[in-house]
């Protein structure tokens, strides 16, 4: 029968292969050639080489947002992963309500970035607005407004991944360990720990991607204020393309910075996973 | 895992941190029945009879916004494009391992890439693309999820098919099933645990995601619910902060009232997804 399937591509694969061109492919090929050309629309374009990518190397806002990125993933991942695996492991242990308070920590990763990012700019502006501050005071304000956000909203989704790896460790395991007398903490780093790896591995992997890949939460509460100081790398690629004319070029050279970044991490990550299976 | 020793007080500890938790919602729900000057003077004051407004704050908000043919057009863009990409996107993993040749294979890794790259590298020429070919209307954005949403789907999917034994769908072509029946009538239902996963992701996504949808279609005539609410924000001018928090408000209940009734299968789907990913 499998030979006979071969025939059907054109069902079973032609529509998805002909929306991934249109969603995908083309609008990525003709992205990678437009970074290499001076244009302000698709269809006017002129070729300059590598120009765009030198001019995106002298441009301040930019190199300020790749270290603001970068500071911003590393603290929420470990703040995130840290709490989320702290919480998944009291939660797993049985005392009434542990169900309800799993359910009540992953709830806002239900809503969305744009409306997150409005609830937590009443919340954070009427608590600075004791000292007369408000978010946007400075980018340090801006800073570690959106970690508290972050934290807020991706806790719940990573603690219930913990939950899952914890709850599949065979309790003889932790049983016989403290029976050789191990202490609670012993247990935890030689037993637990090693055992949802994999867990830790995609947690880390999923909360630093989303870090550097975030935009929405970052346009409803600073929106870059004040002076493009709080920008992340999403927001400062969308404003180069659409804040002013004639840089569309450089926000296209930006865009693939971007992805070059993004898929490295990708990499480095399955690579590290992988290792760890072996 | 070992019980805790002090069952009772672990509860309080987590009722007291997860009221707290809840706060910034339970904030914005206070806030909305206020009058907008008090939303920001005195955000933490409960309303009373000089700042309570009743439900103006609502009314101008699902004005300003025309909130409710923003939440159906969420609604047709979510469920139309869910839809297609569950089907379609499940017939393309099925066929990609069960034929295996170096066509599939070389199509399952460019739909892997598509899974690592950021919308921001295609933003600018897909809103073009789009516009071009005159897909910025809601039933247009079925296909451009389709094929920016395809990556997940697909790698989820192949991951699942590939755990499937071919005895079952052998057996069906030896009962005179062709590979459409076999797919559908076979495959399909088996395939049901991973094409729970894949709708909660994706409807998680399709329902928030608020670049897309903005950039590629006409705003003037269609708005989402994230649009709606960014369109509060507008230009220069100061926000309505009451008119905002009724929109928030608006916003988040319906999502919370589905995760009521549908949380067990969403933290399964997110977990499935998460092991597979």
């Amino acid at each position: 029968m499998y030979r006979s399937l071969k025939r059907w591509w054109w069902l079973f694969t032609g529509p998805t292969i002909a929306a991934f061109i249109i969603g995908f492919v083309a609008p990525f090929a003709l992205g990678v050639y437009l970074s290499f050309t001076k244009f302000t629309t698709v269809t006017k374009s002129r070729w300059v080489g590598l120009d765009n990518y030198a001019r995106l190397l002298s441009d301040d806002t930019f190199l300020h947002s790749l270290w603001y990125t970068a500071a911003f993933a590393l603290v929420t991942t470990v703040i995130i992963n840290v709490v989320a695996f702290a919480v998944a492991y009291m939660l797993v242990k049985k005392f009434k309500g542990s169900n309800l308070y799993r359910s009540v920590f992953f709830m806002p990763n239900l809503i969305g970035g744009i409306v997150l990012g409005y609830v937590w700019l009443l919340l954070l502006n009427g608590i600075l607005g004791h000292w007369a501050r408000s978010i946007t005071y400075s980018a340090t304000y801006g800073f570690w407004g959106l970690v508290i956000l972050v934290c807020w909203q991706q806790i719940g989704y990573m603690m219930v991944i913990y939950i899952a790896g914890l709850q599949s460790i065979p309790g003889e395991l932790i049983e016989s360990a403290e029976v050789d007398g191990a202490t609670p903490r012993q247990t935890l780093r030689s037993v637990i720990i090693p055992l949802v790896m994999p867990s830790i591995t995609v947690c880390t992997f999923l909360t630093i991607t989303n870090g550097f890949k975030l935009f929405d939460q970052n346009l409803a509460l600073t929106n870059g204020a004040p002076s493009r100081q709080s920008e992340l790398l999403a927001l400062n690629i969308y404003n180069t393309f659409y804040g002013r004319t004639a840089f569309e070029g450089v926000g296209q050279a930006k865009a693939v910075i971007f992805l070059i970044i993004v898929a490295a991490i990708s990499l480095l990550q399955n690579r590290f996973a992988r290792s760890k299976e072996a | 895992m070992r019980d805790p020793r002090h069952p009772k007080l672990w509860t309080v500890i987590f009722a007291i941190v997860a009221v707290a938790y809840l706060f910034p919602i339970l904030l914005v729900l206070i806030n909305s029945f206020k009058g907008k000057v008090f939303v920001s003077s005195e955000p933490f004051a409960l309303p009373n009879a000089e700042t309570f407004v009743g439900l103006e704050n609502y009314i101008t908000g699902i004005a300003k916004t025309d909130f409710l043919s923003s939440f159906g057009w969420s609604l047709v863009i979510t469920i139309g494009s869910a839809f297609l990409i569950l089907l379609c996107t499940s017939m393309t993993a099925w066929w990609i391992v069960r034929t295996d040749n170096r066509f599939a294979k070389s199509l399952y890794i460019v739909f892997l890439f598509n899974l690592v790259v950021p919308f921001q590298m295609v933003m600018f020429t897909l809103s073009w693309l789009t516009d071009y070919l005159g897909l910025g209307n809601p039933f247009g954005l079925w296909i451009v999820y389709l094929g920016f949403g395809a990556g997940l789907a697909v790698f989820i999917f192949t991951g699942f098919v590939k755990g499937i034994p071919t005895e079952i769908e052998e057996a069906a072509t030896i009962d005179g099933c062709g590979p459409v029946r076999t797919f559908f009538l076979v495959v399909l239902p088996i395939m049901k645990p991973a094409v729970i996963t894949v709708a909660i992701l994706e409807v998680m996504w399709l329902w928030n995601d608020y670049l897309l949808p903005y950039l590629t279609l006409d705003i003037r005539t269609y708005k989402t619910v994230p649009i709606a609410v960014q369109y509060l924000k507008g230009g220069y001018g100061t926000v309505d902060m009451g008119a905002m928090m009724g929109v928030l408000v608006l916003a988040m209940i319906p999502v919370i009232i589905f995760y009521l009734f549908s949380q067990k299968h969403i933290i399964k789907g997110v977990v499935a997804g998460a092991v597979k990913g």
